[in-house]
């Protein structure tokens, strides 16, 4: 059937830069550019181009130029043009559209909408140069009461308390599997964390044998409603497990890692034969209630002798706040939260941008909901999903969160170009693939350093950021709204966030 | 070997197991429990880091709490009685034998060890079991179970031998079944299978794993008088997945 879809984007060579070194050729995965003997040209078939900028940044001479296609269907603000082409691929295929990363359509970003606060005159602002400034912070659950006994000058804690995690800055690789990205990725990841002292997250598709010994410490272990590659050792070596429920990107469905990426490592880490479906289901089958989760919680806890926190993520939803409660009455060290725009290696797009709130809203809304009920010190918060920036991380722990995890933003310091082409395991940036030729692409000794270097410079800007309101500790901006200030928002939208408008 | 005698009355869950776990690394070899009621998550614990495996025995009298052997990686329990739901839950190995009957969700996501029950089990059997190479969970169950039985299965080998008084009145057997294989001894219509499996008589391999299984289960229950030949002399079918991607033509 002849497609009546046009090319999404335009490749414009200069010929007079070109030196037929046939290096864009090679770059692309997709088969865009040939080299054609006859002529001496290379000849681009724009039908094929993803779009991920790989041979632009890689051609040697500047010659190449990918941009947005010029022919368009007459402008209507109903049938946008991704409204007709997906319908029109759909027509031609009859399958339900795949996509890579997170929505990418214009909700409010609240990010955009808040402002912080700076001290003047009368709380003096701090230098984090020349003073000490805490980023250190600690995820479990705190105590109601702590109980102390002093002896001969001594301080005993008397109160037994939960185990819980240390990073020294408070951002955290998001879940991303060994399967969705690439063996490379996922070791640049684990090497980054463990330099900077923070963690990752194995995301459910299982902890390579050979890398447990090295980086289970800076490791949050998934369990997933496909329960892979699991085992006694996979939870016992990791800081902490995590129950995924649910994923920005996609709520209320599952995942499936189609069996062209269930690779023979692959197949060896989830523990499932060489490419078959690896199936998600959609909720846990042992879960049906709040009730079973206090179960499943307890059966990590069990499994790791109570040493290490569990925390349990799920997809930021109406009723987010609600869930969360129950979350941590069922015995849940953390809550992770997993907004709107958060990243995928492939969902269905309808879900993707249709489904789930946006995080800011999802953060304080959980916030102000637990510390309602009393509740708010038994667990720690971690906000994901369209964390951007150093100010965003701020804003969203003066929401309420502890920490944050970034996912997208960590692929992008490594290559990522957000073509949202990761479920075609065609990565040119050798990120979402498993094909060894594009993953040995990414050195994991430079993506690591792009990983820290990123790390380090959102964590000084926080710094600055910090010291610029008078604070000192991470600590002690968490949920401190007054520090927020909202512009262009409606009242609903403030009371949701618990923030005033600018000039309040 | 060591064996360590527990009454169990009155001990919580953590307790208990933290007992377990402290006496297994003693060097405690063997455990006999008595009156447990409803402790949770026995033998899940019970994972040394420092390297070594042990593997323990633990017989239990009374009824375990939900998830007994969740997570477990490689010991022997023995049930004198009946057990709840989520037995086996993602076991990785060990072997699990109930004198009675099970609850639902049992060996769900299960990926190693063997599970006999002697009577009947509850909805979702073998929920999502799976298999990596010689890793291969086995499940034997000496009546019948409810509906959804092998609902995601995507490998392990499961056996129903129906020798209790119920028919084979499930339904939904097999739905989103991608991998490993169920062997039903006794009459199933076709409409009680999920349209995604193959119906098929068991072929010599096939027979030989049943030889080697039901024979198993037998010595695991010496007291009920067994008869091999005569249960494998039955009709038996075998169910199996018809595709091992059931997702691949759903994309555009
Ligand atoms: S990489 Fe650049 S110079 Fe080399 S063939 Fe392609 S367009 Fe020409
Ligand atoms: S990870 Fe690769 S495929 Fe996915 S959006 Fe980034 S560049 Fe594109």
């Amino acid at each position: 059937m002849k497609s009546f879809v046009f090319p999404e984007f335009q490749i414009i060579r200069d010929e007079e830069k070109c030196g037929q070194c046939r290096g864009c050729e090679r770059q692309c995965s997709f088969g865009t550019h040939t080299y054609d003997p006859l002529t001496d040209r290379l000849i681009s078939d724009d039908y094929k181009c993803a779009g991920c900028q790989r041979c632009v940044i890689f051609c040697p001479k500047d010659a190449i130029v990918v941009r947005p296609t010029q022919s368009f269907y007459r402008p209507n603000a109903s049938w946008s043009r991704e409204k007709i082409e997906d319908l029109k691929k759909q027509a031609e295929t009859g399958g339900v559209i795949l996509t890579g990363c997170g929505n990418d359509k214009p909700f409010r970003i609240y990010w955009d909408h808040i402002v912080l606060n700076a001290s003047q005159v009368t709380n003096p602002s701090i230098d984090p140069l020349r003073e000490p400034m805490e980023l250190r912070t600690f995820l479990g659950a705190k105590p109601d009461l702590m109980d102390i006994d002093f002896k001969g000058g001594d301080v005993e804690i008397k109160t037994k308390i939960s185990p819980h995690l240390m990073v020294e800055t408070p951002i955290l690789f998001s879940a991303m599997s060994y399967g969705a990205i690439s063996y490379n990725a996922f070791k640049s990841l684990a090497t980054a964390s463990k330099q900077f002292g923070t963690l990752f997250n194995t995301g459910e598709g299982g902890l390579p044998r050979e890398l447990r010994a090295e980086f289970g410490g800076n490791a949050i272990v998934q369990v997933a409603s496909g329960r892979y590659g699991i085992d006694a050792e996979y939870l016992n070596c990791a800081a902490a497990v995590e129950i995924k429920v649910g994923q920005g990107a996609k709520p209320g469905i599952g995942g499936h890692l189609p069996g062209e990426k269930v690779s023979q490592s692959v197949a060896e880490t989830r523990m499932i034969p060489v490419g078959t479906d690896a199936i998600s289901p959609a909720p846990h089958h042992d879960i049906y209630s709040i009730e079973d989760l206090s179960m499943l919680i307890h059966a990590l806890k069990e499994a790791t002798n109570y040493e290490k926190p569990v925390s349990v993520k799920i997809a930021a939803v109406h009723n987010v706040a609600a869930i969360a409660s129950g979350i941590v009455r069922a015995g849940a060290d953390i809550i992770a939260i997993d907004g709107l725009r958060g990243g995928t290696g492939a969902a269905p797009k309808a879900i993707r941008d249709n489904v789930g709130i946006p995080i800011e809203l999802a953060i304080s809304a959980l916030d102000m909901r637990l510390k309602n009920e009393g509740i708010r010190n038994r667990c720690s918060i971690v906000a994901a999903g369209g964390l951007r920036s150093s100010s965003d991380i701020i804003k969203a722990i003066a929401l309420g969160a502890d920490a944050v995890y970034i996912g997208t933003a960590a692929l992008i310091a490594m290559g990522c170009t957000l073509c949202q082409k990761c479920n075609t395991g065609k990565c040119n940036w050798g990120l979402c693939t498993q094909d060894p030729r594009l993953s040995g692409r990414l050195n994991t000794e430079i993506a690591t350093k792009r990983l820290t270097n990123l790390l380090n410079a959102w964590s000084h800007e926080i710094m600055e950021m910090l010291g610029g309101m008078g604070i000192n500790a991470i600590e002690s901006l968490r949920g401190n709204r007054d520090h927020l200030r909202g512009i262009g928002l409606y009242e609903w939208e403030l009371e949701v966030l618990g923030i005033k408008g600018a000039g309040q | 070997m060591e064996t360590v005698e527990i009454d169990a009355t009155g001990i919580s869950t953590e307790d208990l197991n933290e007992r377990l776990m402290a006496l297994m690394l003693d060097g405690t070899e063997k455990f006999v429990l008595k009156n447990v009621c409803g402790q949770r998550y026995i033998g899940t614990r019970l994972y040394s880091k420092n390297g070594n495996k042990p593997r323990v025995d633990i017989d239990i009298t009374g009824t375990p709490g939900s998830d007994l052997g969740a997570f477990m990686s490689g010991h022997r329990v023995r049930v004198h009685g009946n057990v709840q739901d989520g037995v086996g839950n993602t076991m990785d190995d060990g072997e699990i034998v109930v004198e009675g009957r099970a609850g639902d969700v049992l060996g769900m996501s299960m990926r190693g060890g063997k599970i006999f029950i002697r009577d009947n089990t509850g909805y979702r059997t073998a929920l999502h079991m799976k298999e990596y190479l010689d890793k291969k969970p086995v499940l034997v169950i000496g009546g019948t179970t409810q509906d959804f039985l092998g609902e995601y299965m995507a490998g392990g080998i499961v056996i129903l031998l129906g020798l209790g008084e119920l028919p084979h009145n499930q339904t939904f057997i097999g739905t989103g079944m991608h991998g490993g294989v169920i062997y039903i001894r006794g009459k199933v219509d076709k409409l009680q299978v999920a349209g995604q499996v193959d119906i098929s008589e068991p072929g010599v391999e096939d027979r030989k794993l049943l030889d080697k299984f039901v024979g198993e289960f037998i010595e695991s229950f010496p007291d009920l008088g067994l008869n091999k030949e005569e249960i494998l002399k039955g009709d038996f079918i075998k169910l199996a997945p018809k595709s091992k991607r059931p997702y691949a033509k759903m994309y555009a």
